[in-house]
Order: structure tokens, then sequence, then C-alpha cells
């Protein structure tokens, strides 16, 4: 199989790049060869984040460049339009119909784009979810990220992989219900 | 074999844990600091430790190598620029035990000032220089490098980059090996670089080098992929992971792992079976310049930009003029830069500064840097470690010389004051300079993802340790009004500016409140809420910087989410809008 490509955007603190240890435990499971980077210079302080995940039978290149990603998973919606140039353009995204002010717009330096959901579906194949709303139901906004992981996972259609073992595995015991449930309800949306 | 996902910088760590490593010593920096946060798990089998600096580092790692233990070292790139004297001089008196010192480089300065290619250290140095392409090699080329470091007698140079350090791969571990042991005697003809033994070594360095050229033609890290004799690429570190992604399949590869001295005759070989020839490199054409200065011919710099990272995408169409096919999109994201947290102490120190007249601020390396970002904006100059206090002081020298009237400030961390920032407050005093020293002391090396340091009372390996206190410093230089202050107090902060640019004594002033993303200290952590009856939408609170404080409907408006109750906006609000609840 050709190496798929996975990017996952989002702010510092959004719990990105954990997701995205979830999803290559799922694939290390799988047998697949995977490869992982993540860009975190200066992003514990508010910046923008991007974590990426290869699989395949070898994968080389840690990093891709524009126009290469099979799915864009999106943490915040401005964070989709800004990465949005990484995307195949026959890929899909997943986005979490969430803003969050940047400083620049905080301070009243810019404006918070309009439309950025709606562009991004006037131009891929989209799954837009409200994962901070289903996260709250759940009663804790702290499993947002995995919300979107169940999403993502059926956006990816890798059916095959046991990804409720994977969360078992990766997830403390004492969070592990609530987990569990932040997964089946981000399935759940995205299967709408 | 189990398989572990290890980032390169976990995966050196447990190569030089596999290779016998007992001594080691680095100063953190992105992206080269998970090395070290990964080496106290093996503390049973080694020491590991924070030193004040990157050159204090190399010279301990050294002297663990002429001592009889194999020993390592890390950086980031620009700190090689700190260790370089020692560096240069190791590589004359040459080891006892493998010594070997990791470089990471960052391309695309994701968080460095510069992205100079470290691989001319090894030439200019006259040292070998190992690059791995992924986290496997990055255990295996460790342990390469001790055996390299030992028979070669010269300390080695392990580069990396960004996309090799923070990039994640699968591996498997060996069990640990342990150096043969060594009895220290003393040998002052090797290890004294007095000019008659300096003398005598330089004819020494070139001969091991012309004997680790030699080696590089058949050792196991330099390895040819034969596919067929129409192109041929010439590759090395994360540049073959790329290019492998980006050449058709019946390209021939020679991969080098060992870099300099370059194996010329392995080189002239591979590029006499092949029609094309291409050198594929990040950065600078350092392999390209010397294949063509040996009369070969190949294809590189015209083609691969000197600039950024590269990625497949980059390299393809730099290369084939494919361009990647994007879809645009009618809306632009606007930036989203990184900012000092909520609650940051450095906010109410940047805040009164950007009230100043006349104010002229020599800043320094670390989180405090964004200080100078809008719209606290409270920064002049910033260069490198340590260069907030002296080049702050050259600044007060030209006002001096040229007759403008401005008030210096030179600005430092605590880490970066241990770093050296100690030397600029000496040479300030020293040399009369007319700049007050400003430590913004947090207590812990914060940007690169908080390490201890001389001031924060702990050690690498967790124990508690003696904490310098940087005011008995200032004191014993000379600073006889060292102003101690809360710089989330404003009205204190503006006290402690005022009397130090008063002050008829050479005066100095620490910042002093702890990060509170430091975990062992208890923070008192509240909320503050904004009165919308009270508030009268003048956005003075914007002023402040504070990613929690926004205008929502003409009105100040906080983020309960992030909002910490520092009260650093409600102490600006004109009208007293803003109250602090006590807890969160």
């Amino acid at each position: 199989m050709a190496t798929k490509h996975a990017i996952l955007v989002g702010v510092g603190g959004q719990g990105a790049i954990l997701t995205a240890k979830v999803l290559v435990g799922g694939l290390m499971k799988a047998g697949y060869d995977v490869k992982m980077s993540e860009v975190h210079g200066m992003s514990q302080r508010g910046g923008s984040v991007s974590t990426q995940v290869h699989w395949g039978e070898k994968v080389y290149s840690p990093i891709i460049g524009k126009g290469a990603a099979d799915i864009l998973v999106a943490f915040e919606k401005m964070e989709a339009v800004r990465y949005a140039d990484f995307l195949k353009p026959d890929g899909v995204a997943v986005i979490n119909d969430f803003a969050q002010d940047s400083a620049t717009t905080a301070a009243g330096l810019a404006e918070y784009p309009e439309g950025c959901l709606e562009a991004m579906e006037g131009a891929f194949r989209c799954y837009t979810l409200n994962a901070a709303k289903i996260a709250g139901e759940l009663g804790n906004s702290k499993c947002m990220n995995i919300v979107l992981f169940g999403a993502m996972t059926h956006a990816l259609g890798m059916d095959e992989i046991d990804w409720e073992a994977v969360i078992r595995e990766t997830v403390p015991p004492k969070f592990l219900e609530l987990n569990l449930k932040a997964y089946r309800a981000g399935r759940a949306a995205a299967e709408k | 074999m189990d398989k572990h996902l290890l980032s390169g910088n976990e995966a050196i760590a447990r190569g030089a844990y596999e290779a016998g490593v007992r001594v080691c010593s680095a100063y953190p920096g992105t992206p080269s600091t998970e090395i070290f946060e990964n080496l106290p798990q093996y503390k049973d089998a080694l020491y590991c430790e924070w030193a004040p600096n990157e050159k204090v580092a190399v010279e301990v790692a050294y002297g663990a190598a002429i001592g009889g233990a194999r020993s390592l070292c890390a950086m980031k790139h620009v700190g090689l620029n700190v260790a370089a004297d020692p560096l240069f001089t190791a590589a004359y008196n040459g080891v006892n035990r493998g010594f070997v010192i990791v470089t990471a480089d960052d391309p695309s300065m994701h968080s460095s000032q510069n992205e100079q290619d470290n691989r001319y250290y090894a030439r200019s140095a006259k040292v070998a220089l190992i690059e791995p392409s992924d986290s496997q090699e990055c255990i295996d080329f460790m342990k390469e490098a001790y055996r390299i470091s030992e028979r070669f007698d010269m300390p080695v140079l392990f580069r990396t980059t960004t996309n090799i350090s923070h990039s994640k791969s699968l591996c498997t571990f060996s069990e640990r090996e342990e150096a043969e042991p060594f009895v220290y005697e003393r040998n002052q003809r090797k290890f004294n670089c007095a000019p008659a033994n300096a003398y005598r070594n330089h004819p020494k360095v070139e001969a091991n080098l012309k004997a680790l050229e030699e080696y590089g033609e058949t050792c196991p890290i330099n390895k040819v992929e034969y596919r067929g004799g129409k192109i041929g690429v010439i590759t090395a570190s994360i540049s073959y992971q790329i290019a492998k992604d980006v050449f058709p399949e019946d390209t021939s590869f020679l991969k080098l792992g060992l870099t300099y001295p370059l194996p010329m005759g392995l080189i002239r070989e591979f590029a006499s079976k092949v029609e094309t020839l291409y050198v594929i490199e990040e950065l600078e054409g350092f392999m390209e310049d010397q294949i063509k200065a040996a009369g070969i011919p190949c294809i590189g710099k015209e083609k691969v930009s000197r600039l950024y990272e590269l990625n497949p995408e980059r390299l393809r169409e730099m290369l084939f003029g494919v361009k990647p096919q994007v879809k645009a999109l009618p809306v632009k994201a606007v930036p989203r830069p990184p900012v000092l947290c909520p609650g940051c102490p450095h906010r109410g120190f940047f805040y009164t500064m950007s009230k100043g007249k006349n104010f002229v601020i020599g800043g320094d390396i670390g989180c405090y840097t964004l200080g100078g970002a809008a719209p606290l904006g409270a920064m002049d100059t910033c260069v490198c470690m340590g260069g907030g206090f002296s080049v702050a002081m050259g600044l007060s020298k030209a006002f001096a010389a040229t007759g403008q009237q401005k008030k210096v400030f030179g600005v430092v961390g605590d880490s970066t004051f241990f770093h050296s920032g100690m030397t600029g407050a000496a040479e300030i005093l020293y040399n009369k300079g007319a700049v007050i020293p400003v430590v913004l002391d947090n207590h812990i090396t914060g940007m690169t993802g908080h390490q201890d340091n001389p001031g924060s009372g702990y050690t690498l390996q967790g124990e508690i340790a003696a904490a310098i206190k940087i005011e008995d410093v200032l004191h014993a230089f000379g600073y006889e009004n060292v102003i101690i202050v809360d710089p989330q107090d404003l009205t204190a902060m503006q006290k402690a500016v005022d009397d130090a640019l008063a002050s008829e004594v050479p005066a100095a002033i620490i910042c002093r409140r702890p990060c509170l993303l430091i975990k062992r200290i208890p923070h008192d952590i509240g909320l503050c809420e904004v009165d919308r009856e009270k508030c009268i939408g003048c956005k003075k609170c914007l002023k402040v910087g504070c990613p929690a404080v926004m205008i929502r409907d003409g009105k100040s408006s906080i983020d309960p989410g992030q909002c910490v109750g520092c009260t650093v906006c409600a102490q600006v609000c004109p009208v007293g809008a803003i109250t602090r609840k006590e807890s969160k």
C-alpha cells in the first residue's frame, strides 16, 4: 500500500499530540511501519501546533509538505483553514466546530475570520462536529480530543483496528469509562 | 523483538545508555532538550546533569572522557558556538574514553535565532561527524560514535536536525555494553595544550583524520543501495528519508552515516556507476562542495534550496518542477503567535517597561523574548544567550558617545544569568555602564520546558541542590542596590524601576516570582471577572497582552478557562471593573 498521511492540528494544550499517540498505538498494533513528527517549538505558549502521523509497509519521510495529507484533523476551526493546504485535493477533514481566539484576535489586532467551516466544506469532504459541546455533555470538557479521535477513526474507515482496545491500553483506568464514551460519541457524530 | 516508538532524542539517550556511557552533561535547548530529560531513567548506570552553559557542559564531559568514562554532551546548534573553544582543543588532545557531542540543528528555525549548519564545525575542528536518519540509527550510530571516538582518538560530533530529534519511529533495544575499564594516569603531553604539546599534536590530528577517512570507505554506517545505473543520490540524515520518497524506485543511493571526513573513494566509485549524480542535503552544500572540489560532477544546490527544512513535496518541486496540488480557500487564518501564558510573571515587568519614556531594552533568549511581541512590544534587541546585559552595555556606550538621552535596561532570565549573564553584569559594573541589569527570576529554565538550573534548588537527577542566590552574586560583584520585586505588583514594579533609575550607587533589579507551570510549587490560582456595568470599554486591559482577556460586544471579557487570577489586567483598569474571586 502507499503510505498514508494524517495531520492533526490545533492550539497548544488541546491534546492533538496525545490523540496522535492513540492513533499511532492502533497503527502499531495493526503491524504498520509508523512515523510521527511533532512541531512543538514554542507551541506551549498558546501558539498553533501540528502533529503528523504516517503509516504503511515502509515509511521514509517523517514529514510531509503541502497537498500530501490524506486526512486533516483540526481541533480548532481556524487551524483547519491554516493547514488546509496540507490536504490532498481529495483529502478528508475532521473539524471541531470550536473557535479559540488567538492573541492577535483577543487583543483586537485582527478579526477572527468568518466562514471557516463553510470554506472547508466547500473544498473538501468534511466531518464537522462540536466536540467541545459533546465532551461537555459527557461531563468533562477535557475528553474533547477523544471525541474528535472517535470521529477520525470513522473518517479513516480502518475498521479492522480495535480502537477501543487501544484506548483501554492508553488511558489511565480512572478516565477509561469517560474516554470510551467520548470515543463512541465522536464516532456516532461522524456517522450522522 | 519488541518495537518501541521513540523520538530521535529518546533514542539518543537509549543509545548512550546501550553504549556504556557513564558521565553526561548538557545545557537545554530546543530541539536537543529531551535527550537529557530521558537520561535520569538510567541513573543507576550513569551520571547526568544540567550544566550552567554549553561550554561548561563540553568541558565536564571532556574531562570525564580524559578521566576514563565514556561521556555525552548535547546542545542546540547555537549552543555549540558557546562551546566551540573546548571542542577545537579537545580535537587536538584526543580522548581516553569515547566522547560524543550531540548538536541538534534547527532548520526552519522553529525555535531558534538562525539556521546555522553545524556540519561545518566538524570540518573546522577536525573531528568525526555522524548523522543518523531515524531513531533506530540514533541508537545504533551512538554506539558506532563511541567506537570511532576511541579508535581514532577524537571527539565525535553527532548531528541531528529538528525532524530527526522530534520525529518518532520504531526501534528495537539491545543490552548495555560496558566499555573496557581505564585506569587514569597523568599524561600532560596529551592533555595539556601548552604550545609545545599543541605543536606536536596537530600532525597527529591530521593522521587520525586520514585514518578515519580510510575507515569511512568501508565502515558499516556508510551504505550503497544499488538499484540501477540511471540516477544516483548521495545523501544523509533526514534528507535520505525525504529523497527516498521523491526519487523513482530504480534510483541508487549512497547513504552516508559518517559525513566527515567524506569517503571520497566510495563516492567516486558510486559516481562512476550512475549516469546522473545528485547530492541531496538540507541547508548548505556541505557534502556537495567537497564532492565538486574532488572533481566529481553532481547536481545539488543549483536545484535544492539552502533555505529551511526540506520535505518530499518541496524537494519534488525543486528537482522536477512538480507543484503540489492545493485547494485555495476563500478564508485566511490570522496569525496565532506564541504569547506569555496567562499569569506569567514576566507580564508585569514588560507592561511596566512598555509605559517608560525613552527606555531601551536589551533582551535575551527565553520565554521573556515574547515580551517583545505586541501589544507589550518592550524589547529592542535579542541576539544570543547572555547578550541581554552586554548588548545593552554597548547601546548605552553608543548613546553616551552620540549624545542621545536614553534609559537603558538589560534583561536576562535566571537560567540565562547563570549561563552567561553574570559576565555581562560584571562588564556593566567594571566599565561603569549606564545600564540597569534586570534578572527575571521565575525559578526555572522555562522556554525549553522546565529544566533545573543553579538557582532552582534541584538537579537533573532529582536531588536537592544548593540554590545559588542571584542577589548574592550581584552584591558580591558590587551592585550595592539590588532591588527585589514581585513583578505582578505593578505599583511595586514601577517603584523598583524608578528607584533603580534614581539610584546613586550601582543598582540592579530582580523580578522574582516562580513560573506558574512549576508543579512542585503551590500556586495561588484565582479567577478575575469583569463587571460589565462598570466596564467603559477603554481596552486598557488589552495592553497587558494576556490571552485570557478579550473584547466581547465592546466590553472587556475574561475567559475563565484560561484566567488564573494574576490581576495584572485588574491593576490597569481605570474604573475598577475587574476583580478577583479568591479561588477558582
